[in-house]
């Protein structure tokens, strides 16, 4: 299966470049540092165990905040020049005669980079939530699914750079995904405080920019998943006093906005197959 | 720029061409990128077991030909066919080798990986793969790199693993798009001894150069392309014409007179020489006896037979007049 073959190139080619090596050192760098700082909390003076956890539970989503964003920007590093600087080497053009499609290139290409996210996501979640147990004996409710939106976030600046990849030069496509990515995350913000304020021009905007580039919306999915019961009790309590935290959660994300992000991958996986099979090379 | 269909000198054209028995076939085949038109109307075939040269100068659309060819760029009008089936078919891919013009590997990969690569993309049994990259790898003189990364190569290396590539799984066309452009004089007197054991094996073979010299001594027919569209096509006796030249060494015949030997032929004065292009030969003593009778002394008569160069040159003038 010509896919698993693109997939596995793509896959052996992070590692022979030295990328995982480098990821996967500095990940236990920051681990063992993180969670240095995590053993440090039980030990401050007059601290209770319920401070130390509500801490703990804090910390972690801005640990959490920090791979998710390490995660973002290398998806979208590493997806930018996937298509385009192949196609500026040469490389696509002694690739591309042979009996294969042009969509099992691109479709290869995404599911190598797809695990590679998910390979990252997974390692370095599961090390840094070690890390915080032994360090606190704090463990987030629910991590894995916490885990996965964070691994969906990913996959999702990795498939938008990759649209825009087919089409546009690795910087340019780069550019592009970061700047949507902030804009979301602004506009998830947006929506918080819309929703406190009861603004509904506010709720639109930022309604809207989850629809269009869901990173933010899958983020809270994150974040939901890594409260404590206790914590968002007592951050509902608040009531405005939360307004655009952008570290907070109220609700878990729908199904149905689930279901939306499948479709928007599968959307923007058919528009990137569109795409570059009409392109001259 | 367009022209007309009727400047195009199609010396050879094959009755009938069925598709099916030919390596390529084209009939009006034409490439637009948005206002730029880089081939219009390209009609021309290729024999099967034949070495084909597609020559023409830089811009002619001699790598958007081939491009079209093996489905890299999609054309805007006319059909293609290669092996029989239409241009761009998946499964007649597999019977086709191609050497890009400008192209590089996966600089992180062994050069044996990249043949190995390229033997599993074109679906060859694996059981296969270790003899066909061991001969492409001697075909091509890697066999004593073959387990250094390619990021090491030289161009002219990169160039004989592109060829090692174009070769794997022994292909029924090979199209090699300006294979000696990186290389030097022993690479390309390689790459001239492999055409010839593709020809033996019965590979037909697509040459895209603008390295005349090559072209002459390895193609049995070609193609010449200018702002592209054929222009001439035939065998390299076709294309050259059967009127040579005759060059004359003369002294004492004044300027004056020799105006009047033009009737011989399109005369080229270079001061003691003159060369008399489209003269027969039969007509040669005749040249002589009127020089000798005008007063001239005659020294040297040389019959000159015409280059490819020369020829080259006068179709592309005989466009652009």
């Amino acid at each position: 299966m010509r896919v698993l073959t693109i997939a596995r190139l793509t896959i052996l080619e992070a590692s022979r470049r030295k990328l995982l090596i480098a990821l996967a050192l500095l990940t236990v760098v920051v681990v063992i540092l993180t969670s240095w700082g995590f053993s440090r909390l039980p030990t401050m003076k007059g601290v209770t165990p319920a401070e130390v956890r509500l801490a703990a539970s804090q910390l972690t989503i801005l640990v959490a905040f920090m791979f998710s964003g390490v995660l973002a920007l290398g998806s979208i590093l590493v997806a930018a020049p996937s298509i385009a600087s192949d196609i500026e080497s040469g490389i696509a053009l002694a690739i591309l005669p042979r009996p294969i499609r042009r969509s099992e290139v691109l479709m290869g290409k995404w599911l190598g980079l797809a695990v590679l996210v998910t390979l990252y996501a997974a390692g370095s979640g599961v090390l840094e939530l070690l890390g915080i147990w032994w360090g606190t004996g704090y463990l987030p409710p629910n991590p894995v699914a916490a885990l996965a939106f964070v691994a969906a976030e990913g996959i999702v600046l990795m498939t938008l750079a990759l649209l825009l990849s087919t089409r546009m030069a690795p910087m340019t496509g780069g550019v592009i995904a970061l700047v949507l990515f902030f804009v979301a995350w602004i506009g998830g913000i947006a929506l918080a405080i819309g929703q406190t304020f009861a603004n509904d021009t506010i709720i639109n905007i930022g309604v809207g920019s989850r629809l269009l580039i869901p990173t933010d919306g899958l983020w809270h999915g994150a974040i939901f998943y890594l409260e404590p019961s206790d914590f968002l009790a007592a951050a509902r309590a608040a009531g405005r006093a939360r307004a655009g935290n952008p570290f907070f959660a109220d609700q878990p994300p729908p199904v149905i906005y689930v279901a939306w992000v499948v479709a928007w991958l599968a959307g923007l996986l058919a528009l990137a197959n569109v795409s570059f099979a009409k392109r001259d090379l | 720029m367009q022209r007309p269909s009727s400047d195009r000198v199609d010396l050879n054209p094959i009755e009938a061409a069925d598709a099916a028995s030919l390596a390529v076939h084209t009939q009006d085949l034409a490439k637009r990128y948005g206002k730029t038109v880089a081939l219009s109307g390209l009609t021309m075939s290729v024999r099967r077991a034949e070495v084909f040269g597609f020559l023409g100068p830089n811009g002619a659309g001699k790598t958007t030909a081939v491009k079209l060819l093996v489905g890299l760029a999609l054309p805007t009008a006319g059909q293609g066919w290669v092996l029989g089936a239409p241009i761009g078919d998946l499964q007649t891919r597999r019977r086709l080798g191609y050497l890009p013009e400008l192209f590089r590997y996966q600089g992180w990969m062994k050069a044996r990986e990249v043949l190995g690569l390229h033997c599993e993309l074109s679906g060859m049994a694996r059981s296969e793969w270790k003899k066909e990259i061991d001969l492409a790898l001697d075909m091509v003189g890697l066999t004593d790199r073959a387990d250094d990364k390619v990021e090491g190569f030289s161009k002219g290396m990169q160039q004989r693993l592109g060829l090692g590539v174009a070769l794997l799984g022994r292909p029924e066309l090979v199209l090699l798009d300006e294979p000696t452009s990186a290389l030097d004089p022993v690479g390309r007197h390689d790459v001239r001894e492999i055409i010839r054991q593709l020809k033996a094996r019965g590979t037909a073979v697509f040459l895209n150069s603008h390295l005349l010299s090559e072209v002459e001594q390895i193609c049995d027919r070609l193609a010449v392309v200018d702002h592209g569209r054929v222009i001439a096509t035939g065998t390299m006796a076709q294309i050259l014409g059967r009127d040579g030249a005759v060059r004359v060494r003369v002294t004492g015949l004044p300027a004056a007179d020799r105006v009047g030997l033009s009737e011989f032929g399109n005369l080229e004065d270079e001061g003691e020489w003159l060369t008399f292009r489209g003269l027969s030969p039969d007509r040669v003593p005749d040249l002589v006896t009127e020089i000798v009778r005008q007063g001239g002394r005659v020294y040297a008569v040389e019959p000159r037979h015409e280059t490819l160069e020369d020829r080259f040159l006068q179709l592309l003038k005989e466009q652009d007049d």
